[in-house]
């Protein structure tokens, strides 16, 4: 009962630590699924971060703050696909300097609006995105399928639940819809879509645009979300692990998402034996070892010693 | 562009139009968040270049860039983007201070060698591993240096927790290496000439960068394996005609590549803070990227690029302590800008330009003819 509500516990976790790496890894997929790398993801969730907790602070509004967060998000993927499709510029330039702006700006900005140090005031509960409550079907004892419920299944802030929509979404899309068959051939083959009469840059605009929207929304929910404001530097790597998380599922919707929730669960795994003496015996897990473990799949995933890796073939290529 | 005269566009004017434009638009961005510009500049001179100690801080700085700068402008000569600076800099860093640590004692002649070769193996060698992917395995060099970083990051962390954490520290460092074990510092340096001059940072890692940077141009333009170098990252395929082996070349200018960015660790570790700690490569691994592309991937580019980068950071610094604290975030923004525009943007102007130099070379020559 103990150890099943532990996990319970660590299950519950993991789940919010999964949410705001498969936002990004998603937003990342569209847009690499069209060909065009996505390095930037890091800078993007700073910058909606930053964006979704001043607008919420400023105006009290959630809503109006995830908003900013995906506009502003959007935006420098405009600026990427501007740079990269219009004027074939590198597309891990591009990316790195949105990354180098993000840290910037957010922390001037921060300084500027707030005098708080580089931080936003600490958002009120109405100024939050709101948690979902389950309706009471579940008696509140203490069995595992009432812990189950109401710790794994329910409270969690809607975005979570936004995520796994989306994620269905996403592969109906891409399956199903002609628009998931001309992103996928952008990155694929662009001279068949040429042949076909389609225009490769209006589709390649769109699919990094999407994403940066996308993007968007995982910087919010770290700030408006999960947090209660914003932090300087608070993305601390996110969005390249999401990018690890995006190699590692093989570019593909389900592949994401089992490979974030796998991710998360470590990342709460590592918090949860922070200095737990294992069995007695003195051993310690440095949580170190841990955080690598995503790293570390990631190169085997790239190096081709864990099944093909299906990088969409004309992924950072522009030459037509 | 039709005619040979115009070939200057591309090379002169463009590049630096570019950087134009990118200070252009950070003098935009400080003036929107209401900066005063005049103020700004006149304080980031007067802190950088107005006294000694501002210069000498601004060339302890600058060192950092060159390495920076040489190491992702070796890698970008042989088509590879080596992003993996910060994870270099932090090996060589781990290697300098492995290096003091244990042979604490010895004659400074004989630990300057052996500190630097170090570094630049902990570092080298960490950049290998990427290297070998992208060579034998095909892994995505970006990608594979991303991922190195991050583990770099979660090693010294682990390593300044438990073995090399100073027991008598509350915070995680490492033990202090001894004054005697030091890089000399260029007022010591100077003072063995009778020349006096203010106590800074400023040690001989900068007379090691400029030799660097000399070393890395005849490298590049005057060896047989600088040849290759530049010819694989010209076009492989025809490289792969001359016989020239893409494997080894990578191999080999990765190895080299990473051992000039671990230098920043001997700059920091050895140089100024003389123990190590969890953030003193503070992004100046990544900083090569906009040194190289702002000196255009030649050496003498980058020397001037990082002393006017080290500027900036001294002078930032200086602003954030007098005025509003505005930090280094002054560096990250000049940074991301000239990026922006010398890298991803770089070509943007490009039929501007030549629409320009055309109409006005097109009326000269009527001029001419009448």
């Amino acid at each position: 009962m103990d150890a099943a509500f532990s996990w319970i516990l660590l299950l519950d976790a993991s789940l919010r630590l999964a949410t705001p790496l498969l936002f990004a890894a998603l937003a990342g997929m569209i847009s690499e699924r069209a060909g065009i790398i996505d390095i930037g993801l890091e800078g993007k969730m700073l910058l909606s971060a930053f964006a979704a907790a001043a607008v919420a602070s400023i105006t009290g509004s959630a809503w109006q703050g995830l908003m900013a967060a995906v506009v502003i998000s959007a935006s420098f993927s405009l600026l990427h696909a501007f740079a990269c499709i219009t004027h074939k510029g590198d597309q891990v330039v591009s990316g790195i300097a949105i990354n180098l702006l993000a840290v910037a700006l957010t922390a001037l900005l921060a300084q500027r609006l707030f005098l708080l140090g580089g931080m936003t005031p600490i958002l009120e509960k109405s100024e939050r995105l709101p948690v979902i409550s389950f309706p009471e079907w579940v008696v509140h004892d203490g069995s595992w399928w009432s812990q189950l419920y109401w710790q794994l299944f329910s409270g969690h802030n809607i975005l979570i639940y936004v995520v796994f929509i989306f994620v269905i979404v996403t592969v109906y899309f891409l399956k199903y819809s002609p628009w998931g068959m001309h992103l996928y051939a952008a990155g694929e083959n662009p001279t068949a879509l040429k042949r076909a009469g389609l225009s490769i840059n209006r589709i390649r605009y769109l699919a990094v645009i999407a994403g940066g929207a996308i993007c968007g929304v995982a910087g919010a929910y770290l700030s408006i979300g999960h947090g209660a404001g914003f932090v300087d530097n608070m993305t601390v790597g996110k969005g390249f692990i999401a990018l690890a998380a995006l190699i590692f599922g093989k570019w593909h919707p389900v592949g994401v998402m089992m490979s974030c929730l796998f991710f998360g669960f470590l990342e709460a795994l590592a918090i949860r034996l922070q200095a737990v003496d294992l069995a007695g015996t003195g051993l310690v897990i440095p949580i170190q070892a841990i955080e690598v473990i995503p790293y570390i799949l990631t190169l085997l995933v790239l190096a081709g010693f864990m099944g093909k890796s299906s990088m969409p073939a004309a992924l950072g290529r522009i030459n037509h | 562009m039709n005619n040979k005269s115009g070939w200057w566009l591309n090379v002169i004017v463009l590049p630096v139009a570019n950087i134009c434009l990118a200070f252009l638009a950070c003098v935009v961005v400080l003036f929107a968040l209401g900066i005063n510009i005049s103020d700004a500049i006149m304080q980031i001179y007067q802190g950088a270049f107005g006294s000694q100690e501002g210069r000498g801080y601004t060339l302890y700085y600058a060192t950092n860039f060159i390495f920076s700068g040489l190491g992702v402008a070796l890698a970008w000569h042989a088509g590879l983007f080596n992003i993996g600076g910060e994870g270099q800099a932090t090996l060589g860093g781990l290697g300098v201070t492995i290096a003091c640590l244990s042979l604490d004692g010895i004659s400074l002649w004989l630990l300057l060698p052996l500190s630097m070769i170090s570094c630049a193996l902990f570092s080298g060698l960490w950049a290998l591993i990427p290297a070998w992917l992208n060579a034998y395995r095909g892994s995505h060099i970006v990608i594979s240096t991303i991922m190195f970083n991050l583990i770099a990051s979660s090693l010294l962390v682990y390593l300044l927790a438990g073995v090399l954490k100073a027991p008598d520290q509350m915070s995680a460092v490492s033990n202090t290496i001894s004054t005697d074990s030091a890089l000399p510092t260029m007022k010591q340096l100077l003072a063995l000439l009778d020349i006096n001059i203010a106590a800074t940072p400023l040690n001989i890692s900068f007379i090691f960068a400029l030799i660097a940077s000399v070393w890395l141009y005849f490298y590049l333009w005057h060896t047989r394996l600088g040849f290759e170098t530049r010819v694989i990252g010209f076009n492989e395929k025809s490289a792969n005609f001359a016989g020239i082996s893409r494997q080894r070349i990578v191999i080999i200018t990765m190895l080299l590549s990473g051992a000039l960015i671990g230098f920043i660790g001997l700059n920091e570790i050895q140089g100024n803070s003389h123990q190590l700690n969890d953030e003193f490569v503070a992004g100046f691994g990544f900083s090569g990227i906009a040194v190289a592309l702002m000196g255009r991937n030649n050496p003498l580019g980058i020397i001037v690029a990082s002393i006017l980068f080290g500027g900036l950071y001294q002078g930032g610094s200086e602003l954030a302590f007098n005025e509003e604290s505005v930090g280094n975030n002054i560096i990250f923004l000049i940074q991301g800008l000239v990026v922006l525009f010398c890298g991803a943007l770089q070509w943007m102007l490009k039929p501007t330009l030549e629409h320009w130099y055309s109409t006005f070379s097109h009326s000269n020559s009527k001029n001419k003819a009448a």
